[in-house]
């Protein structure tokens, strides 16, 4: 891009950034940066440009990078969440996609600002990322790369299974722990001492007397815990320092996409619904109007096989707008609905709700039979419609965005058998695992805590518990 | 002055080859996974059947990164259908039961892991040949063993003119010239005109005869000559790859042997009963009238499925006894898909020579195993 042009793009991001504020959004300051597509790859690979190496990010690349010397796709930017904001512009764009491109990147930048699941996201990832790619540089060349590739090959296995709540779980045994030793120093028996006339209330809040009295036996987790990561991190015995670290770096770097994850339609929605309102309001060339109208039409094409979050989060952000400008008599009378306040709402729905909650909340039957959505299945070895009907969609729909998409598991048992082995339920929903994936990636969690480690699932409606010991597989049904 | 609320910049990227690098880590361990899998991949039927006359491509799962996962084909996906979509519509199939997750429709979900990567037929060689080589090769008679080449070793005034030396025929016109006291390039002679002349040098080399006999009688079904055919083609283009100076005959036989091309080798069928000590009648015969010992290595390898005309046997052992002795080996392969008993192997178990090896496969994958016992670099029994 030459100097006059990046004059240009400059003189367009002045308006756009003009636009979008009146219209509301807030953003964090934006730092654009020209790439060449390699480069772009690269950043979408591995979800930040610091990220430390590993080879399937370098699968990931090769795969991205491939699809776009071949024609079959193109990633025209990429954001990233951080204050001030980066984000990337292929090199190469035309002016009239970069205006789009601007306007999408100023909005997913106003998500990233608001929404509240990013609340506790660090906004100086870039820099950590970095810190911590050159950690585990300095450990290869210390430990040796094969040896620290494997390690990270094991981690990376369980990556997900970590607990994005925004109020962390840990601190909360330790506060009933601190309430239970109060209570019985305080009375020296084991009744509480009565401060207020009320005291007998809070009472119930806390752990029941039996529990206290009857010596149970000492529970390791005190409650399952689904923080996997941080469970073998703190408490394997196996882990060496630099072991522990790495974990807590894939854990960090985890922690910082799952917001993203958990609110890609949302967020995606959100931006192509002001990219598009933005572009609307500026003056574009004939030639422009088409290209841009072209370029939309190609960001938020529906497909058969998997939802478009750009096209579905848009369609719902509309379809919201629409119903609380011109809501009906019933929500004046029972909501106390006005009209017209459809702008407000969805401002205030990209601030409190997650995919889904956002799904479960507005996806509703009309708006359900407009975009012509069913959940279709296997069945032999063909994929059929198997349900239309609008409230099994949404809730299917919702499922799948459960979680982050991932299964849930929990430690349930960090002692078991009394030998330190390790008991993982997977709180079964009605979707089985792949068993294939199941077995090869016991071994990981194996290797990381150096003990025996057994996963019970659900098989064809019947509990099963799969262990690996470090040398065998197992199964056997409970 | 406050902060800009943007900035655009365009900064060199051509140092940042994280992305490369990564990948090709990538690609090493896809080579590592393709070297484990030998075993499976060269017995693979469209690699076979191609007879090597063009290249093949192979596809290779590249490696997944496990995880815990819910199963993609048990489970229920949302779709979007272009305003008419009615239950019951099939949105696709899948061609074949887990195998490919894009183009069936299981959506780009699942697919993401299952993309392919995939390796050229020489790439596959180049891992396996690696790992082979001609044993007991010894130095043979200079005769025969020699081949000559030459070599430019020598500038003279005479010569052909194709052989002239251009640079030396200038830098001598200089020369002249200069003498003369007018430094340039002009009026070539022929006395200023130098060519470069060669000599001959004889390069040593092995000469070795492969003697390839194949038991095409009745009993061997389209599962034992395919096994046979794949040694063959492997070795075939192994030892073509790897030595300059090999030659490969074709015995095919039932009851009675013949010299085949190799065409005919790889493709014809034949039937009738067996009758295994033909085979190495031919082979003697021709190494006695056409192939000295002196000068070659000789290697015979004959591939049945062990069941001989039971009065054959000794007669097989006696002469592959006559045959050690004119060979650097003498190697066996059976193919005894169902761990039968055969007579002519019970036979052959006695056979003490250290240059006789046999190998016997039971399945596909065996091939390999029998390459690596017959050429393989370390010995395998």
């Amino acid at each position: 891009m030459s100097r006059d042009e990046i004059k240009e793009l400059e003189c367009s991001i002045d308006e756009i950034k003009e636009i979008a504020s009146g219209f509301g959004l807030d953003f964090y300051p934006m730092r654009f940066e020209i790439c060449p597509a390699d480069i772009i790859y690269t950043f979408g690979a591995y979800g930040m440009p610091t990220r430390f190496s590993h080879w399937s990010f370098g699968k990931a690349f090769h795969r991205m990078k491939t699809q776009y010397d071949l024609g079959l796709s193109k990633i025209y930017e990429l954001v990233i969440n951080s204050d001030p904001c980066y984000a990337f512009l292929l090199d190469g764009n035309s002016l009239i996609q970069n205006k789009l491109i601007v306007a999408h990147v100023l909005a997913h930048n106003d998500f990233f600002k608001n929404n509240a699941r990013f609340m506790n996201t660090n906004r100086n990832m870039v820099e950590s990322m970095a810190a911590s790619a050159e950690r585990i540089r300095e450990y290869e060349m210390k430990y040796g790369r094969l040896e620290v590739e494997r390690f990270i090959d094991a981690a990376l296995a369980i990556q997900e299974h970590i607990d994005p709540s925004l109020v962390k779980t840990f601190t909360r045994h330790l506060d009933d722990l601190e309430v239970e030793q109060n209570t019985r120093q305080g009375t020296g028996k084991n009744t509480p001492m009565r401060v207020t006339d009320y005291d007998d209330l809070w009472v119930l809040d806390k752990p029941a007397e039996k529990a206290i009295n009857e010596p149970e036996r000492h529970r390791f987790p005190p409650e399952p815990q689904k923080d996997l990561m941080w469970f073998i991190q703190e408490h394997s015995r196996k882990l060496k320092d630099w072991q522990r670290d790495i974990m807590t770096v894939l854990r960090d770097e985890m922690l910082y996409f799952w917001p993203q994850m958990e609110t890609k339609i949302m967020n995606e929605g959100w931006a192509s619904y002001w990219h598009i309102r933005i572009l609307r309001e500026m003056d574009l060339t004939p030639e422009e109007t088409i290209e841009f109208a072209k370029l939309n039409a190609s960001v938020v094409q529906p497909s058969q096989y998997s939802l478009n979050p750009y096209y579905l989060g848009l369609k719902i952000y509309e379809d919201i707008e629409k119903r609380w400008d011109n809501p009906t008599e019933e929500e004046m009378t029972r909501f106390h609905r006005k009209p017209g306040e459809g702008r407000a709402k969805i401002f205030e729905v990209r601030e409190f709700e997650l995919d889904t909650s956002f799904l479960r909340n507005y996806l509703n039957k009309q708006l359900m039979e407009e975009l012509d959505l069913y959940v279709f299945q296997k069945q032999g070895a063909e994929w059929k419609i198997t349900d239309k009907s609008w409230e099994n969609v949404r809730d299917e729909l919702v499922y799948s965005r459960v979680n982050g998409g991932f299964p849930y598991l929990l430690v349930e048992d960090g002692d078991y058998l009394h030998n330190g082995e390790l008991y993982i339920r997977h709180a079964y929903e009605g979707v089985e695992l792949d068993l294939k994936y199941l077995e090869r990636s016991l071994p990981y969690v194996q290797q990381l805590w150096g003990k025996t480690v057994h996963l019970e699932t659900v098989i064809e409606g019947k509990p099963v518990v799969f262990a690996f010991d470090g040398k065998q597989h197992s199964r056997k049904f409970l | 002055m406050s902060e800009p609320l943007f900035i655009v910049s365009k900064d060199d990227w051509s140092l940042h080859r994280k992305g490369y690098q990564d990948q090709s880590r990538h690609q090493e361990k896809v080579r590592e996974a393709v070297k484990q899998n030998l075993p499976d991949l060269i017995s693979e039927e469209n690699i076979i059947m191609s007879s090597g006359k063009h290249i093949v491509k192979i596809p290779i799962r590249s490696l997944d990164e496990y995880r815990f996962r819910y199963n993609f084909q048990k489970s229920k996906h949302v779709g979007q259908g272009d305003g008419d979509s009615q239950v019951g519509d099939v949105l696709g199939t899948d061609a074949e039961e887990g195998a490919k997750g894009q183009d069936g429709g299981a959506g780009d979900q699942a697919g993401v892991d299952y993309y392919e990567t995939e390796i050229s037929l020489e790439e596959l060689e180049s891992m396996l040949f690696e790992e082979l080589e001609l044993p007991n090769l010894q130095e043979k008679d200079k005769q025969q063993m020699e081949s000559k080449d030459i070599r430019f070793n020598d500038i003279r005034k005479k010569g052909i003119m194709s052989n002239i030396d251009k640079k030396r025929t200038i830098l001598e016109n200089l020369k002249r010239n200069a003498r003369d006291g007018h430094p340039e390039i002009e009026g070539i002679t022929p006395d200023d005109l130098r060519f470069k002349t060669w000599e001959e040098i004889v390069l040593p080399h092995s000469n070795a005869l492969i003697i390839a006999m194949m038991d095409t009688s009745g009993s061997m079904g389209a599962f034992e000559k395919y096994i046979a055919r794949s040694f063959f083609f492997w070795m075939t283009r192994f030892l073509r790859k790897k030595y300059d100076q090999v030659e490969i005959l074709f015995i095919a036989h039932h009851t009675e042997a013949k010299e085949v091309t190799e065409e005919e080798f790889f493709h014809k069928g034949e039937s009738g009963g067996t009758i295994c000590s033909s085979a190495y009648q031919k082979a003697l015969e021709i190494i006695d009238h056409r192939y000295p010992p002196n000068n070659y290595n000789i290697y015979p390898f004959h591939f049945s499925d062990g069941d001989n005309l039971t009065s054959d046997n000794e007669r097989c052992v006696r002469l592959i006894d006559q045959l050690l002795q004119r060979c650097n080996m003498f190697g066996y392969g059976e193919v005894n898909q169902y761990n039968r008993t055969s007579t002519l192997m019970s036979a052959y178990r006695h056979i003490t020579h250290p240059q006789f090896y046999h190998s016997i496969i039971h399945e596909k994958k065996e091939v390999y195993k029998a390459l690596k016992s017959f050429f393989g670099k370390e010995k395998v029994g």
